[in-house]
This record gives C-alpha cells, sequence and structure tokens, in this order.
C-alpha cells in the first residue's frame, strides 16, 4: 500500500508542557520541525495540573537547590538518580523565569516577584519545616503554563499537526529511530514521518486504572510504541496516588489546598496526619500522605455513610483566601463533590494521577537501552521527555510540582541535545526499511476486519478494573500474583478488539481501540514490574515487606536499589543500577537513610 | 442518584456513508454514578461507538466537549444530566463547519485567536530574574487568562457567525484585552492598530451570548468594552 511521507529534521509526538518546550528550542534554532498531538495543544494533560511548579527562588521564604535535591532524592525513596535529580534542581529558577518572560501569569508577591506556596515534602534545611517553593498561577498553574508556552510556539511559528494520533516507531535493523507512523484522525489516513531525531513527549497512562485524576487521553501512547518496539520500560511498577482526588469522581484537588492550610480529618474530626508524619503532617510526601488515608479508612475511621473516604478541611481559611489562591478548587468542589469548601469540608479519597516510570533517558532526554553490557547506551535518534520518560528524578515517588519542572527542564534539555547533535552532524536522515509502515497498517486492517472479538470498552475496563483491585496503593503478594496471570488475559482479549464504526472520518472507536493497544503494554509492565519487586519502596508497599528494623520502612537496599527495566517481549525483566552520584563536585551524595516526615 | 434511563436526540452526519444530517433519537440507562452529561455520552458510546465527539480532561479546564446542548453552548462534563428537559438534544457548536456528529472545524475559530497575536510582546533585554509585577496589577489578568478556548461564545455569538473571517470574535477578544492589560506587555499601540476595523473589533454588539453561555464565567463582553475604551481614549 502507497503510505504518504513526510520528512523533516526533528517529529516530536506531544504538545503537552514536555513537547511544547522542547519545540521552542527547535523552533527557535531553526531546525525544520513537526509536532503531532491527537489534541489541540492547550487540551493536553499539563493544562489540569494546579498547584504549581518547584523552583528554589526562595521569593518568600530562604531556599537553595541543595535543599530540594535533598528533599527529592528522600522523596524519591533513593530510587531517583541523583545527576539527573542535581540536574533538574539546579535548572528550575532558570526555566521557571523564562516561563514568566514569556508572559506566564504567575500569582505575585507583595513586592511583585513570583508567588510561591508550601507544597508535600518540600522542605527547608533538609527536612527541618516546610519551605514555599512551588510557584504557582493561583490554582491553575498547569493552564497558564500550557498557554503560555503554546503561545510562544504561535511566536515562534512552530509547525503543528493537530489531531494526528502517532501509531508506530519506526526503527531500522540496527535499531535506530527514524520517525513514526500516524493517522490523521479527520481523514484516517496513515502517513510516515521520516526525522533525523524523534521526540517523545506523550505524557502517562493513568486511565489503566479504574480511578484516575487523568483525561481520558492519558493512554500512553509513547510508552507502549516504545514497548512494541522493543525498548524496555523503566520503574513501571512505581504509580503515584494523589491523596486527594474527589470521592466518587476522581477530579484533582490539588496538594496546594494543604500548602495554603488545609487540613485531612477522619471520621472523628482528627488531624491524623499528626500521628504519621509528626514534622511535615498534612504535607509530608504524596505516598506518605496516601497510605494514612487508607489505613484509616480500613480501620474504620473513615467518613460518609460508607466510612470510604476522608474530608480535606478548609474552612478554617478566610473567604477572601480561598477565592484568591484556590478558586478553581471551590469550582471543581461545587461541580463533582457537591460541596461548598468555604462551608464545608471536601470528600477526597487517593486515586491514581502519576506514572513515575516511563521511557528511560539520560538527564539529556536522550533515551537510553542496555546494549553490549552497558546498561546505558542512547539509542541512535529516539529522546524522550516529561510524565512518558524516566530520567529518573522521582524514582519511586513524585513530589508535587515537580511533575511540571521535569516537563520544563527536560522538554528544554531533549530539545537542546537534538539542536547540538543537529549542529554536529551526528544525525542524519537514515533511509527507510521499505516496511516501515507494515505494522500500523496490519493494525487498522485488523480493527477494520476483526469480528467475533471483544468490545473495546469491555476490555478497557477489565484491564482497569484489574490493576485496581492488584496494583493499588497497599499491594498483596498473592493479589500481585493473580494480577499478573488477570492482565495478561486481559491483554490476550485486546489483541482481538473489535469496533462496528468503520468510518474513515473522525472515527473515535478506532482510536480508543488503538490506545487500549499502548494502555495495555503499560498494564502489563507495572503489574510484571510490581509483583517482581520484593520490598517496599516510595509508592510500592507490599505485605510481605513490612517495616523491621532490618529493613525500616520495608525498603531492602542490598537486594533492590536498582531500577526495573521491563521488556514487552517475553515479558522479561531486567535491572540497571541507580546513580547515586550527583552530577558535578558541587554537592556530596544524599546518603541512604529511612525516610520519616 | 439511582439507575435511569434518559432520552437523547442527537444530530449526526458521517460524511463517509450520510448524504445529508439527520437527527437521532437514542436512549440510554445510567448507571448511579453517571452524573454529568458527558459520562452520559461516555455511556451511550459504549452502545453505539460510532457517535463521534471530543473529549479529554472532563473536568473543565481543556475545553474539548463544547457542544450546543438543548439550544445552549455549554462543556458537557460540567453539565448536570439530571437538570436537563428530555429529551436531551445535542447539536454541534453553531456556525463552524461540521466534520463529524459533535466534531466541528474549529479552524476560523483559531486563526482569529491567532490574529491578535496570543504572544507576550516585550522586546527589552531578559533579565536575570523574573520581571515584577504588583498584585494589583497581576489582578487585572483576572477573568482574561483563564480561557480555555472551548469556543463556546464565539459560536453563540450572531456577529461571529456571519462574519467569522472578519469578526475576531469574543474569544480571540478575550485574549486580546488578556495582553493589552498586561503590564510587562509592550505592543498595547500594535494590538489597538491590529484591531482598528469596522469589522475585527467593533461588530461586537454587545449581545452579550458570550458571557451567558462561558462555562469559565469570563466575560468577553466587558473584555471588549474595555479595548473600545483603550480605542477612545487613544483617539484624544
Amino acid at each position: 500500500m502507497n503510505v504518504a511521507k513526510r520528512t523533516f529534521d526533528a517529529v516530536i509526538v506531544g504538545a503537552g508542557g514536555a513537547g511544547l518546550r522542547a519545540a521552542l528550542q527547535l523552533s527557535e534554532a531553526g531546525l525544520k520541525t513537526a509536532v503531532l498531538t491527537k489534541v489541540f495543544p492547550t487540551r493536553s494533560h499539563t493544562v489540569a495540573a494546579q498547584g504549581g511548579v518547584a523552583a528554589s527562588l526562595g521569593n518568600s521564604t530562604e531556599d537553595n537547590w541543595h535543599w530540594h535535591m535533598y528533599d527529592t532524592v528522600k522523596g524519591s525513596d533513593w530510587l531517583g538518580d541523583q545527576d539527573a535529580i542535581e540536574f533538574m534542581v539546579r535548572k528550575a529558577n532558570e526555566v521557571v523565569i523564562e516561563l514568566e518572560h514569556y508572559g506566564m501569569p504567575f500569582d505575585r508577591t507583595d513586592n511583585g516577584k513570583i508567588y510561591q506556596r508550601p507544597f508535600g515534602g518540600h522542605s527547608m534545611n533538609y527536612g527541618q519545616a516546610p519551605v514555599m517553593r512551588s510557584c504557582a498561577a493561583a490554582d491553575r498553574t498547569g493552564h497558564a503554563m500550557l498557554h503560555a508556552l503554546y503561545q510562544r510556539n504561535v511566536r515562534a511559528n512552530t509547525q503543528f499537526f493537530v489531531e494526528w494520533m502517532a501509531l508506530d516507531l519506526i526503527r531500522n535493523s540496527e535499531g535506530d529511530v527514524l520517525g513514526v507512523t500516524a493517522i490523521e484522525m479527520e481523514t484516517g489516513e496513515v502517513s510516515i514521518f521520516h526525522a533525523k531525531a524523534t521526540i517523545f513527549a506523550t505524557g502517562g497512562a493513568g486511565r489503566i486504572y479504574y480511578s484516575s485524576t487523568n483525561a481520558f487521553i492519558n493512554t500512553g501512547d509513547g510508552v507502549g510504541m516504545a514497548a512494541r518496539s522493543g525498548i524496555p520500560l523503566e520503574d513501571m511498577e512505581f504509580w503515584q496516588f494523589h491523596p486527594t482526588g474527589v470521592a466518587g469522581a476522581g477530579v484533582l484537588i490539588t496538594e496546594g489546598v494543604r500548602g495554603e492550610g488545609g487540613i485531612l480529618r477522619n471520621a472523628s474530626g482528627e488531624r491524623f496526619m499528626e500521628r504519621y508524619a509528626p514534622n511535615l503532617k498534612d504535607l509530608a510526601s504524596r505516598d506518605v500522605v496516601s497510605r494514612s488515608m487508607v489505613t484509616e479508612i480500613n480501620e474504620g475511621r473513615g467518613c460518609g455513610p460508607d466510612k470510604d473516604h476522608v474530608l480535606l478541611d478548609i474552612t478554617h481559611l478566610s473567604p477572601e483566601t480561598i477565592m484568591k489562591r484556590l478558586p478553581g478548587i471551590r469550582e471543581i468542589s461545587i461541580q463533582f463533590a457537591g460541596v461548598d469548601p468555604i462551608k464545608a469540608p471536601i470528600p477526597v479519597v487517593p486515586t491514581c494521577h502519576y506514572q513515575m516510570g516511563g521511557i528511560p533517558t539520560n538527564y539529556k532526554g536522550q533515551v537510553v537501552a542496555p546494549k553490549n553490557g552497558d546498561s546505558n547506551v542512547p539509542v541512535a535518534g529516539f529522546y524522550a521527555a516529561g510524565e512518558c520518560a524516566c530520567a529518573s528524578v522521582h524514582g519511586a515517588n513524585r513530589l508535587g510540582t515537580n511533575s511540571l519542572l521535569d516537563l520544563l527542564v527536560f522538554g528544554k534539555s531533549a530539545g537542546e541535545t537534538v539542536v547540538e547533535d543537529f549542529k554536529s552532524g551526528n544525525l542524519t536522515l537514515k533511509p527507510l526499511p521499505a516496511d516501515a509502515a507494515d505494522v500500523s497498517l496490519a493494525r487498522i486492517n485488523r480493527l477494520e476486519t476483526q469480528t467475533g472479538g471483544s468490545e473495546v470498552h469491555d476490555v478497557r475496563l477489565a484491564m482497569q478494573r484489574t490493576m485496581q483491585k492488584h496494583a493499588g496503593v497497599f499491594r498483596f503478594k498473592e493479589l500481585l500474583q493473580e494480577g499478573v496471570t488477570h492482565i495478561l488475559e486481559v491483554a490476550e482479549q485486546a489483541k482481538v478488539t473489535q469496533i462496528a464504526d468503520k468510518s474513515k472520518v473522525w472515527n473515535t472507536a478506532r482510536t480508543e481501540a488503538l490506545e487500549l493497544d499502548n494502555l495495555i503494554e503499560v498494564a502489563k509492565a507495572t503489574m510484571i514490574s510490581a509483583e517482581a519487586r520484593k520490598e517496599s519502596r516510595g509508592a510500592h508497599v507490599r505485605d510481605d515487606a513490612p517495616d523491621t528494623a532490618e529493613h525500616p520502612n520495608g525498603r531492602d537496599d542490598q537486594n533492590w536499589l536498582k531500577h526495573t527495566l521491563w521488556y514487552s517481549e517475553g515479558n522479561r525483566l531486567d535491572y540497571k543500577p541507580v546513580n547515586l552520584k550527583p552530577l558535578s563536585a558541587d554537592v556530596e551524595p544524599i546518603a541512604l537513610a529511612k525516610r520519616t516526615y | 442518584m439511582s439507575k435511569r434511563t434518559v432520552q437523547f436526540k442527537i444530530y449526526r452526519y458521517d460524511p463517509d456513508k450520510d448524504a445529508q444530517p439527520y437527527m437521532q433519537d437514542i436512549s440510554v440507562e445510567l448507571e448511579a454514578s453517571d452524573k454529568k452529561l458527558l459520562d452520559a455520552i461516555v455511556r451511550l458510546k459504549t452502545k453505539d461507538d460510532s457517535l463521534s465527539f471530543r473529549r479529554s480532561c472532563r473536568e473543565g479546564v481543556c475545553g474539548s466537549d463544547a457542544m450546543n446542548i438543548n439550544g445552549k453552548n455549554g462543556l458537557a462534563c460540567l453539565t448536570d444530566i439530571d437538570k436537563l428537559a428530555q429529551p436531551i438534544t445535542l447539536r454541534p457548536l453553531p456556525g463552524l463547519p461540521v466534520i463529524r456528529d459533535l466534531i466541528v472545524d474549529m479552524t476560523q475559530f483559531f486563526k482569529q485567536y491567532h490574529s491578535i497575536k496570543p504572544y507576550l510582546v516585550n522586546n527589552d533585554p531578559a533579565p536575570e530574574r523574573e520581571r515584577l509585577q504588583t498584585p494589583e496589577d497581576r489582578e487585572e489578568l483576572n477573568g482574561l487568562y483563564e480561557c480555555i478556548l472551548c469556543a463556546c461564545c464565539s459560536t453563540s455569538c450572531p456577529s461571529f457567525w456571519w462574519n467569522p473571517d472578519k469578526f475576531v470574535g469574543p474569544a480571540g477578544l478575550l485574549a486580546a484585552y488578556r495582553f493589552l492589560a498586561d503590564t510587562r506587555d509592550q505592543a498595547t499601540n500594535e494590538r489597538l492598530d491590529n484591531l482598528e476595523d469596522p469589522y475585527r473589533l467593533f461588530r461586537c454588539h454587545t449581545i452579550m451570548n458570550c458571557v451567558d453561555v462561558c462555562p469559565k464565567s469570563l466575560n468577553p463582553t466587558r473584555a471588549i468594552g474595555k479595548i473600545k475604551d483603550m480605542m477612545v481614549r487613544r483617539a484624544v
């Protein structure tokens, strides 16, 4: 079949924060760049981020990058790579100031600087007290950021392919990446985007879980494409459950609510976080707060007729503060919880929120994979940034506001690396294999012709229920083992999905079937990696790895201080060391210690 | 909320097979957890996977699922299903070409948005730190920057229906004022020049449909009035 081919210096897949930040680097350097996005850029899920972006600007309290680095390493439960973490926290001020120069409408302090608020796990002086590090635009920071980045790209004349969905990664026999295939949603036509460099910025896959703060579009497209083409996925067992999703609806309520003074209460009105995290209390790290909430609920101290949630209370804040700093939260609470938080507390439960793992990269944004005994060999022509990537800065648990920082720093870094590689002549347009589009065409054709198969929504629901039950906030040995069996069964059904809609034009049934192919890769990677990791660390806490004197918090550094690598083919697992060495000599490695807040 | 059946009348058109659009009568049984219109049409799509609509965040911030709901533009994800009169009539946003079902071609809408140069212009050398802005000056941007580009406003505006190629429309003009009101922006005169035209700004006849439908409770009419004031002040 004849497939249209387009040629670029670089193709970026995804136009959320990371993709748009990378695109700016390339457009402003004059590279011929295509940005593919399955939704109009400002509809990408960065738009839903609320509380802020971390940078040690020190506008309201003393702060420095050393403290930010310590908090991030500790938050990661020492699974984060310290070179990438140092790189990120030291770049934070630069990328946030740039954003302000692009026009981002940050809130302001009385002296006109960027407003900063406290956030979970961020502290001054190595854990002593909360610090004001989260740079915020009310509780709409992601919206303000995404629009500012899009607007700057309009100024830079970036070329977008809007409502184009990337289908498969194109690699040659050496494993070099040569671009992607993509389908234009309006026409159903498949094209090849042939490029010297391919940057994935496709976001996370929170929709593998039944209850998620994530948008419908968060289907792990880049992660799935990478996995299918033989790239391993790193640390996929680590998923963040955000403490405060609206009970029943899953919609996010920012941690910034607690940053502004909000308190979590159980059925008797007790501020229970004082028992679990005596120092940072409600502003402890997200994994800690989520587990504390679930423990309260499991022990019968939950709220409501079914005792199935806790309450987030801001009734003690002045209405003026709520209207000024948390106006979006008030709207969401009224819309989705039916309560005005000025008058009554918000019912909340931990809800799947963020994928800590992803496509393995280094701090330069290059995708890396094991080769000839070296764990971190760059894959020629392939780069990734943002939630789809694993640099790894979040390790086993991400701190709030470090995700917006991640996408700015590594979006920019990936863009800079591509520009450098392009200028140094390292990037060339390698010939396309004759079968470059065959895999994609076969997938489309199967959907055209499949009969007697399974319904997309049934398979998706089975996957989501399985993930929710078998790989949730707390994990259990037997449930994980059963979960592996179940998810592999669901994956078999995903191979034979069928759709009734055969139209070429804006066929969303087809889109959802193609998305499911990506989701199921992520679900398998998560369950299999989680079952295999026989320790508790960060967001991965199992019943058979409890808190003991030998293994504080159930963490087993002797056997498990290592990154998981999952390969789709044969569901093979491999491991690689964590980099405990910072990038520069300006800072000592953050030594392993028990995590307490 | 319990299980209940909801009746719909939905605009359907697939250019691949339909000679012309038609209204489809269809009902769906909802689960107790289905509260918003978007929940209901996602449920409906499990019955008929050919029903096409855009959606993403399901919390009113991405701007994907704007449609005409019982005659009024709104976001499906922010509309309570049980407050709607049945049959619930769903049509694509008015005034833009329909691609399929509830999906419209938004090219013209974004063209107008892009026409106002929606980015900060400041040609001073970038300082090392943030450009300072007082909290009061920053407050001027409230009610302007929150726009989600859903197009509910522009596609409810008769002036935009009649002259979508010439009148910027409420969304674009709200964005224009967002930059005019920003103390960091230096392109005030160029921005006003760009709008000084019988159509681009002055086709707004303060019908205020935009204000009535905005799902974010923004007020484009007021922003347009402020731009007109700036024009007048500049002239004297």
